[in-house]
C-alpha cells in the first residue's frame, strides 16, 4: 500500500508543479504583453487561464482521494493539506494575470508605466511568484522564508505608484481611466504578491508543521 | 496531576531485556495510547501496570511504576487491590460461561460485596456506564456466551468497571470486532475518560488519533517519542516515529 502511496504522492507533486508553472507562464506573459502593448499575448494568458482552473479541479480530486483512501498523517498529511491550500492561492495568481491581459488588450498603457515604476513590481511580482514555487518543488525552507519577506517590497512598490498616480491625478491628468487602468494593474501585482506569500506559508507548514505566527499544529 | 508515573522501568524475560530505561508520566483522566510494531513492549509496559506480568516465569522487573504516589512493586503491596484498582480489557472478548448478570457480579463478590440489592445496583450502573444494558437488561440471566463479540467486549468493560477501578487498561479492545462494534467501544472509551485513566494499546492508528489524548511510540521496547496524540501525528520530531505512521517502517 505504501509503494502505492509514494506513487499517488509522486502524481500529485508532478501536478502541482505543473500547475505552477501554468502560474508562472501565465504572469509572465501577461507582464510581457504589458510592457510591449502585446495584444496576441494578452489573448494567450486569457484562454489559458482555464488550463489552470482544470489543473486545480484535478489536484482538488487527487487530495479528497488521498485523504479517503489513505487517511495521511505527519508529513503526508501536511503535504496534502498544503496542496489542497496552495492551489487555491495558485488558481487566484491565473485569475489576476487574466485580469492584468484583459486590460493590457483594452488600453495602451505602455509609455506611463516607464515612468512609474510600474515595469520594476511587474519583475519582483514575477520573482516571487517563481520562488515560491521553486521552494514548494525544491522543499526550500530558506527560500520560502525570503518570498514571506520579500513581500514586503512589492506591498512598498504599490504604495509608491499610488502615491505617484495621486500626484499625476493632482496635476490634472489627462487621461484619468488610464489612471485607474494602472493602479488596477498594481493592485493586480500586489495581490498576486500575497497569494505567493500564502503559497510559501503552505511550503513552510508542509515542512514544519508551523503555519504563519509561529503556531504548531 | 500525573496518576501513573513509571521511572527507569527495565523488565527482562530471562535474557530478553523486553523494556529499556522506561520514563513515563500518564495524566490523570485521560486517555494514553501505546503504539508500535510488534513485540515492541507497549503490551508488556501495560501489563507492568497491574503486576500482570508476575504470572511469567523468568520475568525480573527494576524500576518503579507509581500509582497515586505509591510504588506497587515495593513488597508489601495487596495484588489483588491493585487489580480491583487498575483493570484491564482484552483483545479477545473473555466473558466467564456464566450467566451475564453473574459476569458482572463476580468481581464485587470476590471483594466482599454479599447483599443482593447492592449487587444488582453495581451490576446495572456497570452495565449502564458500559453502554450495554439496554440491549441486556431484559436477559440478566441469559448466558454471557450469548452475546455477540461487540457486546462480550462491551460486558468485559462492564465487569471490570464493577469493582470501582481508576485506571482502565485496555490491550487492542477492538481489534476483533466489526466497525460497528469499534464505534460504540470508542464512543464508550471517550465517555468514560471523565471518571477513569485510560491507557489502550492500538494497532489503529486512526484510532489512536480518534480517541486518545497522548500517545506513546514505542520501539525495540524503548520509548522512542510521547506527547500529545495531534502534535505526534501532525508533526512527530522522531523520524522512527514518522516512518511508523506513516507505514514506511521495514
Amino acid at each position: 500500500m505504501r509503494k502505492q502511496f509514494e506513487a499517488q504522492l509522486e502524481d500529485l507533486n508532478m501536478r502541482l508543479i505543473k500547475m505552477g508553472a501554468l502560474c508562472e507562464t501565465a504572469i509572465a506573459r501577461a507582464i510581457r504583453a504589458l510592457l510591449n502593448k502585446d495584444d496576441e499575448l494578452a489573448q494567450q494568458v486569457i484562454d489559458n487561464e482555464k488550463d489552470i482552473n482544470h489543473a486545480e479541479k484535478e489536484i482538488e480530486n487527487l487530495c479528497l482521494k488521498l485523504l479517503l483512501q489513505q487517511q495521511p498523517v505527519a508529513s503526508d498529511l501536511r503535504v496534502i493539506s498544503a496542496a489542497l491550500k496552495m492551489i487555491t492561492d495558485m488558481e487566484r495568481i491565473g485569475d489576476q494575470a487574466e485580469e492584468i491581459a484583459v486590460i493590457v488588450k483594452r488600453a495602451n498603457l505602455s509609455d506611463t508605466i516607464q515612468t512609474l515604476h510600474l515595469k520594476d513590481m511587474a519583475m519582483a511580482t514575477i520573482k516571487l511568484v517563481n520562488d515560491s514555487i521553486d521552494a514548494y518543488v525544491r522543499r526550500d525552507l530558506e527560500l520560502a522564508q525570503a518570498v514571506i519577506k520579500g513581500d514586503d517590497v512589492i506591498d512598498n512598490q504599490f504604495k509608491d505608484i499610488k502615491e505617484n498616480l495621486i500626484e499625476m491625478i493632482r496635476n490634472q491628468c489627462q487621461n484619468a481611466s488610464m489612471a485607474i487602468d494602472i493602479i488596477m494593474i498594481a493592485k493586480y501585482l500586489e495581490r498576486i504578491g500575497d497569494h505567493a506569500t500564502n503559497i510559501a506559508e503552505w511550503v513552510v507548514f508542509s515542512i514544519t508543521g508551523i503555519h504563519k505566527e509561529g503556531k504548531e499544529i | 496531576m500525573n496518576d501513573i508515573k513509571i521511572e527507569n522501568l527495565n523488565l527482562y524475560y530471562g535474557n530478553n531485556h523486553a523494556l529499556k530505561d522506561v520514563n513515563l508520566s500518564i495524566p490523570k483522566n485521560e486517555i494514553t495510547a501505546f503504539i508500535g510494531p510488534s513485540g515492541c513492549g507497549k503490551s508488556t509496559l501495560l501489563r507492568t501496570l497491574n503486576r500482570m506480568n508476575d504470572l511469567i516465569e523468568d520475568c525480573k522487573i527494576l524500576g518503579s511504576v507509581i500509582i497515586n504516589d505509591e510504588d506497587i512493586y515495593t513488597s508489601g503491596v495487596d495484588i489483588n487491590l491493585l487489580r480491583k484498582k487498575v483493570g484491564m480489557v482484552f483483545q479477545k472478548p473473555n466473558p466467564f460461561p456464566m450467566s451475564i448478570f453473574e459476569n458482572v457480579a463476580f468481581g464485587p463478590k470476590t471483594h466482599g460485596v454479599k447483599n443482593k440489592k447492592q449487587l444488582f445496583e453495581i451490576v446495572e450502573r456497570s452495565l449502564r456506564q458500559a453502554a450495554i444494558w439496554d440491549e441486556v437488561k431484559e436477559n440478566l440471566n441469559k448466558s454471557a456466551l450469548s452475546l455477540s463479540g461487540g457486546q462480550q467486549q462491551r460486558l468485559c468493560i462492564a465487569r471490570a468497571l464493577a469493582v470501582d477501578p481508576e485506571i482502565l487498561l485496555m490491550d487492542e479492545p477492538t481489534s476483533a470486532l466489526d466497525p460497528i462494534s469499534t464505534n460504540k467501544i470508542e464512543e464508550l472509551i471517550t465517555q468514560l475518560k471523565e471518571k477513569y485513566t485510560i491507557i489502550i494499546v492500538t494497532h489503529n492508528m486512526q484510532q489512536a488519533v480518534r480517541i486518545s489524548d497522548n500517545t506513546a511510540f514505542f520501539l525495540l521496547g524503548e520509548i522512542i517519542e510521547y506527547g500529545k496524540t495531534e502534535k505526534i501525528f501532525a508533526v512527530p520530531n522522531d523520524k522512527r516515529t514518522e516512518d511508523y505512521i506513516t507505514g514506511r517502517f521495514g
